[in-house]
């Protein structure tokens, strides 16, 4: 017989069908507006607080549709309108300030059990359907290389000294540091120490500037490396805290390329909020106050004394403060805010660790009695263009936010006021517990998209991949009648292979992905029509029906293969080369290529050949 | 109902007709290229755009008075969809926090408004990144058609090769004219859809191509121009029910996707249409022009030895 199939292609088809579907379904349930709690600290939620959660909830009547769900980590509670989730995340954040419990809103997909037993899952939105924003940050490796000069700077000045090695002057120049020195044969003696203390890391250099000799130090290509990928590492670590401190479920935090990092925070409303805390690096210093000379003669006369620098005070206050740093914000483990017990304005609790603690309980002690200042340092890099060339800028507040006098040896736990608002009190707390950023960066891409905008987008691509949909089913049903249907049925089961491989793969949908899909649509029915139309030709050329069956879709075949594969090269550099919405839509495009492959093929011809295959004297085609 | 399945319309007969319109469209859209150029949006450009919704249609006057107010005079206000959507560009500017000025804005429209703003969409990207962004797309554009000219020099022939490539460009840049022409805004998205027009005109291409290369077997005493004649006539009906089914869908997607998916859907209608016409009249007629004929299609053969052709299935 001329059209019929082996068993096992019928099972294959059979069976593709089955676990598509299957994989395909938990797209069909809704998502429950929900509340998660989570703790910082990697650990569980206790027992207690999900006693006093259960407690808070029920106070006000706000009941989870399917009780506190507890996963022996984390707690996640179902709501079943946004206005409830809202409430109850708000109230819960007030009920666990304090503990490492965090709070986030989030939206989980309600799929059964029996569903999630096999792993099946629904497909991921993007930002751009389901809200939230998008943040490509940029580190400032200048500033990095930087700081590891600086770094050499110092450890050169105790090393040579250590050694007894006389030298001039260390200092840190564009490219490196150089080592001055009065004589060639002190600088020979550190050339050869230096080596052979940093051999890989530095290379070394001589030269000689007149009556001065000189040791330049530059950093090898292997250390440049290793500062850079350590900062990027540091950051993204640092980025990880500060994004679950703000309570966002499903965050991504992910290095893109050399210098670049990607935040990406589902559903997030105050950006203005999450900006500012993600590309922040404020941090603290603590410094004796000058309390001999008068800030406001050195601030007119622009001469500082030696040994203090001059800093200014929130209200534009001159102060002089000692140039030696008594503590820095590095020893800081925990930090919280609250209200300063005596003054009633915001205030920053903090806890040292204990190197920190022993460091500030002895110059404390030495110096009962003294004023001491509290800088709060913030550093901002930007880029801008001037003259169509591309300036980075990095500028740098220092700001002393408190002056007090020191009444008793400090320990490991103070608190520090003088902040404007609670909201700079919650943030520099939150800071100071997060980590300290290795470099400054700063935003160089942002995508937000607000929640009504992504329920919009949700609907309307929804809308017009239906309505595409149908108008195609119409139109083939009436050119090709019973054949038409049968193309149906492939493209409908197209469209579910192609949401339960976009599932299985728990590829990320956005709407440029939803475009894809139609345009799958349009282009999945050029197969069928290529194969129709040359079975039609056949017939005219007086080929009998099965024949004609036969050979239109063999010689169709070579057609469709290359058609599709040629398209299929451009989903793939699109691929490759794109970022973001492009990347969305070769994925789908991609997957819709080689799914109609099988189903405008394989499956066309399966219920062609059960339909007609059988029948001897088959007459005519409904085609 | 339609029927093409008589069609003998002699195409290639009209093929300088259609070759020099072809050469007009494309020396008309190198100049708008040259002169008006591309509206590029932020993605290239850098900058900030910022969508906000009001409950009910707002004017557009009222916007930009507040953003004057504000300091920002600069910012190009308008429509996106309805009256009720409105998008406000910003141009990147020396000496300004870019990431702080979506928020600025937005405070300033909030500012004693009476009604509630909803801050809908924010874009902003840095110049650093536009000028990667437009580097990676040109890049894009070419490993595509350097990719499908290897693969269809394989499948194919050289001279077809070119021929699909010099109709893949002629779509593309044609449709870029047009875009040019309207100064509809060219993002990363129309990037994408031009690319996945590269890949839907080629597909057009490639099927007429391989109805001719099978011609060419069969047709043993027609000569070359009514060879490929026939070929395009055979494939006319699929290429007009194909182009129709896949402008269909584009509809759909321009008129109920939204305004952000608008310029998308509209540069592959461009596509689809500049394809289909290009995959009738150029795409045969270039593949003559190049030289296709029986002797390069079928080089010394004995008579049935011809069905061993690349790949091809024995029925």
């Amino acid at each position: 017989m001329l059209n019929q199939y082996p068993l096992w292609k019928y099972l294959l088809i059979v069976v593709v069908m089955l676990v598509g579907g299957l994989y395909a379904l938990p797209n069909i349930y809704p998502e429950d507006p929900a509340v998660q709690i989570s703790n910082s600290t990697l650990e569980d939620v206790d027992e207690a607080s999900r006693r006093q959660v259960e407690a808070v909830l029920a106070a006000r009547g706000l009941v989870p549709r399917t009780g506190l769900e507890y996963d022996g980590e984390q707690v996640l509670l179902r709501f079943d309108s946004t206005d409830d989730q809202l409430q109850a995340a708000d109230l819960l954040r007030t009920a666990l300030a304090g503990t490492n419990n965090v709070v986030a809103l989030a939206l989980a997909p309600a799929t059964p059990d029996w569903l999630r037993a096999v792993n099946a899952r629904p497909m991921s939105l993007g930002l751009d359907l389901r809200g939230g924003v998008h943040f490509l940050m940029e580190v400032d490796m200048d500033a990095v290389i930087t700081a590891a000069h600086e770094r050499y700077v110092g450890e050169f000045r105790t090393l040579l000294r250590d050694q007894r090695i006389r030298y001039l002057a260390v200092e840190r120049v564009s490219d490196g540091v150089v080592v001055r020195f009065r004589d060639v044969s002190d600088r020979d003696q550190a050339y050869d120490f230096l080596r052979r203390e940093y051999r890989g890391d530095l290379n070394f250099r001589t030269t000689v500037d007149g009556e001065v000799a000189l040791l330049h130090a530059t950093l090898s290509a292997d250390t440049l490396a290793d500062q850079r990928r350590l900062a990027l590492q540091q950051n993204i670590t640092t980025l990880r805290n500060r994004v679950d401190e703000l309570g966002v479920s499903e965050p991504i935090v992910q290095q893109q390329g050399e210098d670049r990092i990607v935040v990406q925070l589902p559903g997030v409303q105050d950006t203005a909020r999450a900006k500012e805390i993600l590309g922040a690096t404020a941090t603290l210093e603590f410094r004796l106050v000058d309390e001999d000379n008068d800030p406001f003669e050195a601030q007119a006369t622009g001469r500082t004394p030696a040994g203090s620098r001059l800093y200014f005070e929130r209200d534009g206050r001159p102060v002089l403060l000692q140039r030696q740093v008594m503590l820095t914000g590095d020893y800081i483990t925990d930090a919280s805010s609250g209200i300063a017990q005596d003054t009633g304005g915001p205030a920053v609790f903090i806890s040292l660790d204990a190197q920190g603690a022993r460091i500030f309980s002895r110059v404390t002690g030495e110096n009962i009695g003294r004023l001491m200042g509290t800088v709060f340092i913030e550093t901002k890099t930007e880029t801008t263009e001037e003259d169509g060339e591309l300036v980075r800028r990095t500028t740098r507040t220092e700001e002393v936010i408190n002056v007090a006098r020191i009444q008793d040896q400090l320990g490991r736990r103070f608190q520090i006021t003088g902040l404007e608002s609670t909201r700079e009190a919650r943030n520099l707390a939150l800071l100071l517990r997060a980590g300290a950023l290795a470099a400054p960066m700063m935003i160089v891409e942002e995508r937000t998209v607000g929640p009504s905008l992504g329920r919009d987008n949700i609907e309307r691509g929804f809308n017009s991949v239906m309505i595409g949909f149908i108008l195609v089913l119409v139109f083939m049903a009436l050119y090709y009648r019973v054949f038409g249907l049968v193309a149906n049925l492939a493209l409908a089961l197209n469209l579910v292979l192609i949401v339960s491989i976009l599932s299985m793969l728990q590829a990320t949908l956005t709407l440029p992905g939803i475009a894809g899909i139609v345009l799958t649509v349009g282009m999945a029915v050029d197969a069928n029509v290529l194969i129709f139309e040359r079975i039609r030709e056949e017939l005219r050329n007086g080929n009998s029906p099965q024949a004609a069956i036969s050979s239109g879709y063999s010689r169709a075949l070579t057609t469709i293969v290359d058609a599709n594969i040629t398209t299929l090269i451009a989903a793939l550099v699109l691929f490759m080369f794109g970022t973001g919405p492009i990347k969305g839509f070769a994925i789908t495009l991609s997957i819709g290529i080689m799914v109609s492959m099988f189903t405008a093929i394989l499956v066309t011809r399966a219920i062609i050949n059960l339909t007609y295959g059988r029948q001897r004297r088959l007459k005519a085609l409904a085609i | 109902m339609l029927n093409f399945a008589d069609a003998n319309i002699d195409f290639m007969g009209r093929r300088r007709l259609a070759l020099a319109l072809s050469a007009i469209l494309i020396l008309g859209s190198i100049f708008l290229l040259a002169t008006r150029g591309l509206n590029f949006g932020i993605d290239f450009t850098g900058g900030t755009v910022i969508e906000v919704g009001y409950p009910e249609p707002v004017a557009l006057e009222h916007v930009r008075e507040k953003l004057e107010d504000g300091g920002y005079g600069r910012a190009i206000v308008q429509y996106f969809g309805t009256s009720q959507d409105v998008l406000i560009r910003l141009a990147p500017r020396e000496g300004e926090d870019t990431a702080e000025l979506s928020n600025e804005v937005f405070r300033v429209l909030q500012a004693g408004a009476e009604t509630e703003v909803d801050l809908r969409r924010v874009e902003f990207v840095g110049p650093q990144v536009g000028e990667e962004l437009r580097e990676q797309g040109g890049l894009a554009m070419l490993y595509a058609m350097f990719g499908i000219l290897v693969y269809v020099a394989l499948r194919f022939e050289w001279r077809f090769s070119v021929g699909s490539v010099l109709a893949l460009a002629h779509d593309v840049v044609i449709t870029l004219g047009i875009f040019s022409l309207l100064q509809a805004e060219f993002d990363l998205s129309v990037l994408a859809a031009i690319l996945a027009v590269i890949g839907y005109s080629l597909n057009d291409t490639i099927v007429v191509y391989d109805r001719i290369r099978e011609n060419f077997r069969k047709m043993r005493k027609e000569n070359a121009e009514s060879v490929m004649n026939k070929a395009v006539n055979q494939m006319l009906s699929r290429t007009i029910i194909t182009s129709g089914t896949t402008l269909l869908v584009l509809l759909t997607l321009y008129f109920l996707g939204g305004a952000v998916i608008n310029n998308f859907a509209l540069a592959l209608i461009i596509g689809v249409l500049v394809g289909t016409y290009s995959s009738i009249y150029v795409a045969a007629a270039l593949a003559l022009a190049t030289g296709v004929d029986r002797t390069v299609m079928l080089p010394v053969k004995k008579e049935g030895e011809d069905t061993q052709a690349v790949g091809e299935e024995r029925p």
